[in-house]
Order: structure tokens, then sequence, then C-alpha cells
């Protein structure tokens, strides 16, 4: 076994072995652990299987950038999939899997996909399925949407739990001056002294220790900075969040966070939080995000056994592990010289191939005292194994590129191709990195957000030169918020002694290679050069049609080398070729962070009026109204749901009915102005209606289209309540509100909601007079004479408490509305159906009010869908021509005149004894297509009538189609059924009943 | 997320606000002629920069205020009570 725990070192607790399961077997590691570096110290180098071709997958680096070793951890409910192994804690009891692998990830039958891998070039799929030869019978969008769930099945990631998440998640909100993300020298430093100059600093790191680069790095030196900064933050009180990853920076300063709370702990406490989303406003941020090593492309480049070569020395000086004995580092920069030379000091022998043809002095001399065997000019061609590197094939500078050098054997190959400085959250900002040719790569350019780039996320290499970064931005930070200007020196960028050699992909001529540029997404160099021979020429493009840096590593560690083959291929220059946009998320964030506590019944707001408990009472089945519980009907022993409201409907045309009306909107409308107000907003006149009377509203958008109905009822001079829908309450409020604060801040009027503050019932049927006799203090207020139709008073019931009663009709029948304040509604109940049952009366819900409605050919939301007219409504006769008011302008074009616009009509079926359904389409009898003329908006059994009735809309309506026969077209549900159509106006046309 | 100075609460989220529209227009009398209407209404104009935007602090003081944001970057040039009277006097306090 090539890879050990080393004796000694490391930041992991020796003291603490931890047990858990990877694949079902049992495995031990220690506290400090990911899964990556415990499963490497027990030999394990299998982590995976690739997308596409099922190759096996090893660990590639010692975080977020992780392409190899991605796992699910947990299982049932709690399964997590595509977690990286080098970013999971170990804890007792974890168990993690492979995943995209059967039986499993050593053995995986799926592996015969590699022998067939020409076949699954750059849009293969796309082109084989969608209809190029010989598959040209399977062309076309449906086809390919089945082939696609047989692809996604073969290749592909992890699989999520189909079973409710148990686990909750909470919202939080922050404030800071500063936002510091990522605690490595140039983090901690900006931290350290933007919070002993008195900010308030926010620190987060993503990893589960302080310290970024610092706790990869072996001398003393290094964790004694670490430690007095982390005094120093403590002392200045400054907030610091492990775990915590700033997924996306948005406008204004504010910063999206995931919180891990609990995905480390064995045993979690039962009340907190798996994790939490964190919304900060942060008046400055600093980006102390650090770099990503770059991967070299070559043959078989994805072989386990390869990884970037900080990786392999971060498994040795903060893990312990020794992830290899017999050790080649390929390079192409200074930055491995420190990593080959502490694999040399762990005990490996160790060989540093380096692309460039010569070396400093200095540099090749500290390498051949730490024991490495230097090769110049030298890179790796291909390397070889059976399921890791057993051995590799140089690669030597030549005249004209390279040419294919000796064999060496190897079990661990460490690669860096260059850094590339994180610089994702910037670019969520819309900053697009510009490309700096000396250290060769992306960088952040000048930019007016309030950002800082600190440290390597700046290209500043070395440890000194991070920190000084880091100070620096927090002087900026600190100048800026102060108000103050200041000259801050900032550290130059770069810091190799010698300069990088671009090493993107490594060929030899004629030799065919796999290599590998996004290793997740199982993307090779030949599949770039494919995509630019059939056209594809900008990035974005060739990334969709790739699939490079979409997967959910999101091309951190392949993006450049995808860049660089394009750029070739296309003969162009990096910067001309640009880079593709990053966007939010940085690293994967779960959707229940994101739901947070908003699911099940917090989905949304519950509102319950205050007659809830009391409807429960007495027997209701409720049902949503919008956010409201509205009582649905109140069925009797014996009873369903259509039993129940057909009697509703019938004992309250025949008696009385009650039923809790609390959830229509109820707007106080106050002011000397109040009446030009009000008749500025309905289409009706109000400017003549005497106190003591209530009418019937219709109210208009400006574009001449009707927004909502109601009554509104008048007190006084200068008081008026108006009731709206049900639905539409709060768009009322506001549109009023916006009207008297933008348009008309010259009337003198208050608007007030009061739907919370009145509970109201409505009193329908013959016997509601005598009901409400019984209850109000003085029955002689209630006469016929007293409160004629469309009157309103103000009284006391019995009980005393002050009531506002109208006497108007949704029913159809003799009918009052009646509201008293919100702490009565109860005993206003009482006193109503202790009276109603004296009559037989009854209570009933919404259907029953449906059905009385439809009855009535009363229009409610459904009808008054933001598209009809007051006309295609049939309350034409409702508007004034002596006023101008909202929307009268715009009513009178043209097309909101035609003859031919759909109209509100009655429905019938012909067959009497048919039932037909609410979105049904109507159509001409010989004409069963498109859109139809006209569709059902409300359906209800009619017992006045003994048959099914309907109310829609036809074009050109009763007039245009009376006495013909018309379908109601309901192909997918239940059929098509012949209706005819009537007035709206099913029952009592003449408004008899609710005079009488 | 942007952040709006509301005259009343101070800054706040623009979670807290809903959006009206076109802030800049004046309505014409509800009187005048149908085409003065299909001008206010229909023939709205869309702004690449600075544009005048009404919003209401629905879940705030539901003050309305015009809003100057650049359509481009988000940033908000400024902001004051819609209402022109508080808007006065608002101004006179300052």
């Amino acid at each position: 076994m090539s890879a050990s725990r080393l004796p000694d070192g490391g930041r992991i607790d020796r003291s603490t072995p931890v047990n858990f399961k990877w694949d079902k077997q049992n495995f031990s590691g220690f506290a400090g652990d990911t899964l990556a570096s415990a499963l490497i110290a027990s030999g394990e180098t299998i982590f995976g299987r690739s997308f596409k071709y099922h190759r096996p997958r090893g660990v590639m680096s010692a975080g977020v950038e992780e392409s190899g070793a991605i796992v699910t951890v947990g299982r049932d409910d709690r399964r997590d999939p595509n977690v990286k192994a080098t970013t999971q804690e170990i804890y007792e009891g974890l168990n993690a899997s492979g995943q995209n692998a059967w039986p499993n990830v050593r053995t995986d039958i799926g592996a015969v996909n590699n022998l067939m891998s020409r076949f699954f070039s750059a849009g293969f799929y796309y082109k084989t399925f969608m209809g190029i030869p010989p598959m040209e019978w399977g062309k076309g969008t449906g086809i390919w949407m089945q082939y696609e769930k047989l692809i996604r099945k073969a290749a592909g990631m992890g699989v999520a739990s189909r079973e409710p998440d148990p686990d909750t998640y909470e919202h939080g909100h922050r404030f800071c001056d500063v936002l510091v993300v990522g605690s490595g020298p140039a983090g901690l430093a900006a931290a350290v002294k933007a919070s002993l100059a008195g900010l308030d600093v926010l620190l987060v790191e993503q990893d589960f220790e302080l310290g970024g680069d610092y706790l990869n790095q072996s001398t003393p030196e290094a964790e004694l900075t670490r430690t007095a900064a982390l005094k120093a933050l403590k002392e200045a009180g400054a907030t610091v969040m492990t775990r915590t990853s700033a997924f996306g920076l948005y406008d204004y300063g504010v910063a999206g966070l995931l919180e891990r709370v609990t995905d480390h702990l064995a045993d979690p406490p039962q009340h907190t939080p798996r994790q939490r989303f964190l919304t900060v406003r942060a008046k400055h941020t600093i980006l102390a995000t650090g770099a990503l090593e770059r991967s070299i492309a070559f043959g078989n480049n994805d072989m386990p056994g390869i990884m970037t070569a900080a990786a392999g020395a971060t498994y040795v000086n903060r893990y312990g592990v020794l992830p290899g004995n017999q050790v080649v580092v390929a390079t192409s920069n200074d930055s491995a010289f420190t990593a080959a030379i502490a694999m040399a000091k762990a005990g490996a022998s160790v060989t540093l191939l380096d692309a460039r043809e010569s070396l400093p002095g200095g540099a090749a001399k500290l390498l051949e005292s730490h024991g490495v065997n230097l090769k110049s000019g030298s890179t790796v061609l291909e390397a070889h194994g059976r399921k890791g590197i057993s051995n590799l094939e140089l690669a030597v500078k030549s005249s004209n590129g390279w040419s294919a050098g000796e064999t060496l054997d190897c079990n661990l190959l460490m690669l860096s191709g260059g850094w590339s400085p994180v610089v994702n959250l910037l670019s969520h900002r819309g900053v697009r990195p510009v490309w700096d040719s000396q250290n060769l790569c992306f960088v952040s350019p000048g930019h007016d957000e309030p950002i800082q780039m600190a440290g390597s996320a700046n290209a500043v290499w070395h440890t000194e030169d991070c920190e000084a970064s880091g100070a620096a931005a927090a002087d900026s930070a600190i100048a800026a918020i102060n108000n103050q200007t200041t000259s801050i020196v900032v550290p130059a960028t770069g810091g190799w002694e010698s300069p990088i050699e671009p090493l993107y992909e490594v060929t030899v001529e004629g030799r065919k290679l796999k290599s590998f540029i996004d290793p997740q997404h199982d993307v090779t160099a030949d599949d770039v050069r494919l995509a630019h021979q059939e056209g594809f020429v900008s990035v974005e493009h060739l990334k969709r049609y790739t699939t490079l840096g979409m997967a959910t590593d999101q091309g951190k560690m392949g993006n450049i080398i995808g860049l660089a083959l394009m750029a070739e291929a296309l003969g162009r220059d990096i910067p001309e070729v640009g880079t593709t946009t990053f966007r939010p998320p940085y690293t994967p964030i779960s959707l229940g962070a994101l739901t947070g506590r908003g699911k099940g019944a917090h989905f949304k707001p519950l509102r319950r009026t205050p007659i809830h408990e009391w409807n429960l009472a007495h027997g209701a089945t409720m049902t949503e109204a919008g956010l409201w519980q509205r009582p649905w009907y109140f069925a009797r022993k014996g009873e369903g749901i259509t039993e129940a409201y057909i009697r509703e409907t019938i004992t309250t045309r025949e008696s009385v009915g009650l039923v809790d009306v609390t959830s229509l909107g109820k707007i106080a409308i106050q002011g000397p102005d109040a009446t030009e107000f009000i008749n500025r907003i309905y289409s009706n006149a109000f400017a003549k209606l005497p106190i003591g009377k209530a009418r019937y509203g219709i109210m208009l958008r400006d574009d001449g289209i009707v927004m909502d109905d109601g009554t509104t009822w008048r007190f006084s001079d200068t008081d008026y309540f108006m009731t709206t829908t049900t639905a539409h309450a709060a768009k009322v409020m506001v549109w009023l509100e916006e009207l008297l604060q933008t348009r008309w801040s010259h009337l003198k009027v208050h608007v007030t909601s009061v739907s919370e503050q009145w509970a109201g019932s409505a009193v329908a049927g013959p016997k509601s007079r005598d009901v409400l006799s019984a209850c109000v203090e003085d029955a002689t207020t209630v006469t016929n004479d007293a409160l004629p139709f469309m009157g309103v008073i103000e009284t006391r019931l019995k009980n005393g408490a002050p009531c506002r009663i109208a006497r108007i009709s949704f029913s159809g029948e003799m009918a009052y509305e009646m509201y008293v304040g919100s702490d009565y509604a109860e005993s206003m109940m009482d006193l109503l159906w202790e009276s109603t049952q004296t009559f037989d009366g009854c209570l009933y819900g919404t259907e029953a009010l449906g059905a009385l409605r439809i009855e009535k050919g009363h229009v409610t939301g459904v009808e008054l869908d933001g598209r009809v007219t007051i006309e295609d409504a049939g309350l034409g006769a409702m508007v004034s021509d002596k006023k101008s008011y909202i929307g009268s302008a715009l009513r009178k074009r043209p097309d909101l005149n035609r003859v031919d616009r759909p109209q509100l009509v009655g429905i019938v079926p012909k067959d009497r004894s048919e039932t037909f359904k609410a979105g049904s389409v109507l159509c001409a009898e010989d004409k069963l297509e498109g859109h139809g003329e006209g569709w059902i908006t409300a359906v209800t059994h009619s017992p006045s009538m003994g048959h099914w009735i309907g109310l829609g809309y036809i074009k050109g309506g009763y007039n245009e189609w009376s006495g013909k026969t018309v379908v109601a077209a309901d192909p997918v549900r239940r059929g098509n059924v012949d209706v005819e159509i009537i007035s709206p106006h099913m029952v009592d046309p003449s408004g008899e009943r609710m005079r009488g | 997320m942007i952040r709006i100075n509301c005259p009343f609460c101070g800054e706040r989220d623009h979670s807290e606000f809903s959006y009206g529209g076109d802030g800049s227009i004046v309505y014409p009398a509800l009187d005048a002629p149908v085409e003065e209407w299909v001008e206010a209404v229909f023939q709205r104009e869309n702004i690449r920069g600075v544009q005048t935007e009404s919003w209401q602090h629905v879940s705030g003081c539901r003050q309305w205020i015009l809003v100057e944001r650049d359509t481009m970057t988000h940033e908000i040039h400024s902001v004051r009570a819609a209402h022109e009277g508080v808007a006065k006097v608002l101004e006179a306090g300052k």
C-alpha cells in the first residue's frame, strides 16, 4: 500500500478516533480528518466513477474544487448526493457511499462505456438522438425527451432522496461594516485590521477550521501568526463564522451565506437547524477567497493517484497523510517546489518535472538539498495503471513542442499548471475578470463596487505579501466607510522567482491521448477541438455544447484549460476568447436552505376569521380562499358536500341562512373629499349617495378593464365604508393609496384597511328580517321602512355590541350584511344562530354561497378576471355617462366595444340530467377546435332549477347564441357536453325577492 | 437586493417594497381626450439609464415614493415622498 498515515504531524487529533462507513465497509480516521484524508490514509484510491465513461476517479484536490471524489452522504430520507469527500468532515457513524456505479465504485459494470468512448464525444446526445442519420426516424424534441430520461439514468450524478426532508433550515439576516470572505493570510490580516479600526467585521470561512493556507503550511511561524490573528479578532469583537460559504454577491453589498450547522455532527441537538441561509448587508466586502491550482491535460490525467500539487502537501501537512510514497510532481511554475519538498520531508521519493527549461540556481539547489530529483524541460505525456497510476511516460521539450520520453514508476502524481484566483464572487456583480499575462490567470479589473480582492484571490502568491494585501484591502474599506482619502500601498501581484510558463495540454504528434479538461463532466481536449471544428466560436456556446464547466464544481479546475485550447484552435489569445460568466452559487446550496421554514403550513400566511373557531364548533368543513380559511359547507349527519350545499341553498331560499363574510376586504374612507374621491374611482354615480345608504360599485383600471366590485356604505358627509372582494382586497387598498398619494395629493382623504377590525356575517333568506329583529337592541330600526333595500344603519345588538348593518344581497334573497368589532364576532354569531334556528334556518358555506350567486348571475373574481369590461360582465347599466372616472376614457376604445366580445351568459346542459365542469371551452357545434368561442367560469347544481347550471363568457353573448347548440368541450377530463346559452340571471331576474 | 432609503423608515431591503411603475408620468385629467390617456397608459419608454419610478413601502409605512434608479446598475440617485405636500414638508425639515 503506497499511501499511509504519518506517525506524527498534521492538525488531526490522534487521540480521538472516529469510526465511519464507506461503501458499507467500516473505516476509521481521526477528528479533524475529511472523508478524503481518512480514506486516503486507509489506502482507498477509487472514490467515484465518471459521468459518462464510468472511469475510476480518485481524490484530485483538497477542497471545494474537487472533481473526482464526489460521494453520497447519509441514507434514506437524509441522503445527500454529490458531496465532495474533500470537504466532508468525518464524524462518528458517518455513512458515505460511492455514486454513479454498480455494484460499487471499485467494480463498476458501467465501465464498459469507456470502451465505447469514441461514440460519446461532444454533442453526441444531440447528434444521435435529435435526428442525424442513421437515426433520422428518431427526430424531434418529443423523442429527445424520451431518450434524455434513459441517458440521465446511465450517465449522471448521485441520486437525491425522494422522501420528505426531515431536517429544518433557517433564514437569518445580518448587517456589518466589513464582510471578509476567507480566513487565510489575507483574510485574517484584513479582518484584524478592520476590527482594530473599530469597524463591525464579519469573517466567514467555508472550512471547519480558520486559517486557510496557514493550515496547509508546516512551519511553526504560520501557526503562531494564525493564532495571534484569531486572538486579536476575538479581543476586537469581530464575528467569526466557520463552515459558512459566501455563495453569492448581490446589489448593495448584499451577500448570501450558507452556514452548515449540523452536517458534521454525529448526533445533532434537536433544536438546531441543519443549515442556515443568511442574508448579509455589508458596507464593504473583502474577498480573500484564495486561488485554485489548475490541472494539466495529458493522457489519462483523470486517473486515481493524480492530484494538484498543493493538495498533496495539504494531505501531508494538515492531515498527516502521505497519499503516495513514490511521487512525481509536474509543474509549470515555482509554487510546486514547497509541495515537492513537503513530500520529500514526509519520506517519499520525489521527482520534480518542471516544464521550464532552466530554473534559477537557488531553487534547484534547495530542491536537491531535500533530495528532490529535478528534471527540467519535461512534463507528463501519459499516465498508466489499472485502477490508479503506476507509472508515467515523460514528455520532453523538443524543437517543435514535446516528444515522448522515458517511463517513470510512481504511485502519486502531483500537478501544478498554474493558479486561478477565485474571482467568482466578484463576477457575480457583473465585473468581468481580465487576463493577467504575467501570472497566466484571470484577475479582477478596476471596478466601482465596494469590494476589495485580497491575497491570492488577487494573484498575490507569497504568504507575507498576502498578509500585506489583506491589510491594504482593510485600509481601503476603512477609508471608504469613514469617507477618508488616504494613499494605500497595495502589494504587487505575482511573486514567483522565475516566470510561469503556459502549460495547458501536453501532446505529441501522432499520439492519441485521452486528456480530460473537465473530469466531472468527462469533457476531453478532443471534445473542445471537435466543437471548434463544428463551428462553435463563442466560449458560451462551447460551454453549452461540450458541457465544459457545467458540473457541480462549475469548472473550478478545468475552465482555463478549456479556454486556452479554444483560443489555440481559433488562433487567438485567451483574453480575446474571454471567459464565461460565473453566477451564484459559488458552491452548491441545498433547496432546503433556500426554502427555510417556508414550507408546509408555513408556505404562506394563514388567515382565520374571528368566527373561525365558531364555524368549526358548528360543524364547518373549511376551504382555502386565497390566504383565508372559509367555511365550505356545514354537513349534517350522513351528508357529503353535495347533500350539504344543496340543503343549505334550499334552506336559504326558503327560510334563512347565515354565512361568515369576514374575509371581504373592508376599507374606511374618511375626510372632507371622501365623496369626490369615491365618485372618481367608481364607474357609477356616487356623488349623490345619501347618508344611510349603500351602493354597489364597479371600479375600473386606467385601461378601462374591470378591477373589482363591492359595496360602499355612507355614514356621514365624510365617512364611508367600502367592501371589496376577498381576492382583491389588498390590490384595491394599494390602488386607493396610490391614487391619493401620487395623483390626487390635493384630495383630503384618509383610507384605512379595517378588514381585520370588523367581523361580518350575511343573513340571507325570506326570514332574514325576522332573525335580525330578534338580535338587534331595537327591532324598529330594521323594519322594511327603517331599513329598505340598500339601506344602512349603525345600531347595537341585544348584547350591546355596536354593529353596522346594510341591506344588500349577494344571494338574491332579502339579505343583510352586518359587521361587529372582531372581539364581538362569536357573540354576534351566537345571537344570530339562536334566532335562525327558530326558523329552521341554517349555516352555509362558500359552496352554497356559490350556488346562490350563480343562480342569480352575480359575478366574482373568476368572472372579473382582468380581461373583461363592464359590458362584458353584463353590468353596462351600472355606468354613469354623466361623469368622468378612472377608466372612463379608455373604456371607449373601439376594441373594447366590439359586439363580438365574449359576454357573460348563463349555461345549461341540453340534456338537463347532464353535468359539466368549470374551465370547459365553449365551441360552436360544428367547430370543435382552437380556443373556441368562450369558456365556463363557474358551475353548480341549481336546486331552484333542478339541474346543473353555469356562468361563462361567449363571443357575442346571449343574443348571438340563444337557441343554438353549443358544446362545452372538456376533452381531457369528462368529455364534451351539449349546452344551451341562456340569460345569466337564472333565478328571480327582476329582483323582487331581495327587495321584498 | 436593492436597498431603498425610505424617507419615512430609513434604508430597507427592496423586498419590503412593491414596484409601481414609471413615476414620471403625469396622468391626464379624468375628462381628457382618449388620445391623452392612451399616451399616458400605453406609450411607455423602456429606459436604459436613470429613470424615475414609483415604489410603495407596502410592508412598511405603505407610503408611495419616487425613486430615481439606474436600470443598468441599480444605483439609486434619489428617493422622495410621492405625495407632493408631504415631500415639501420633509424637504423643509432637512
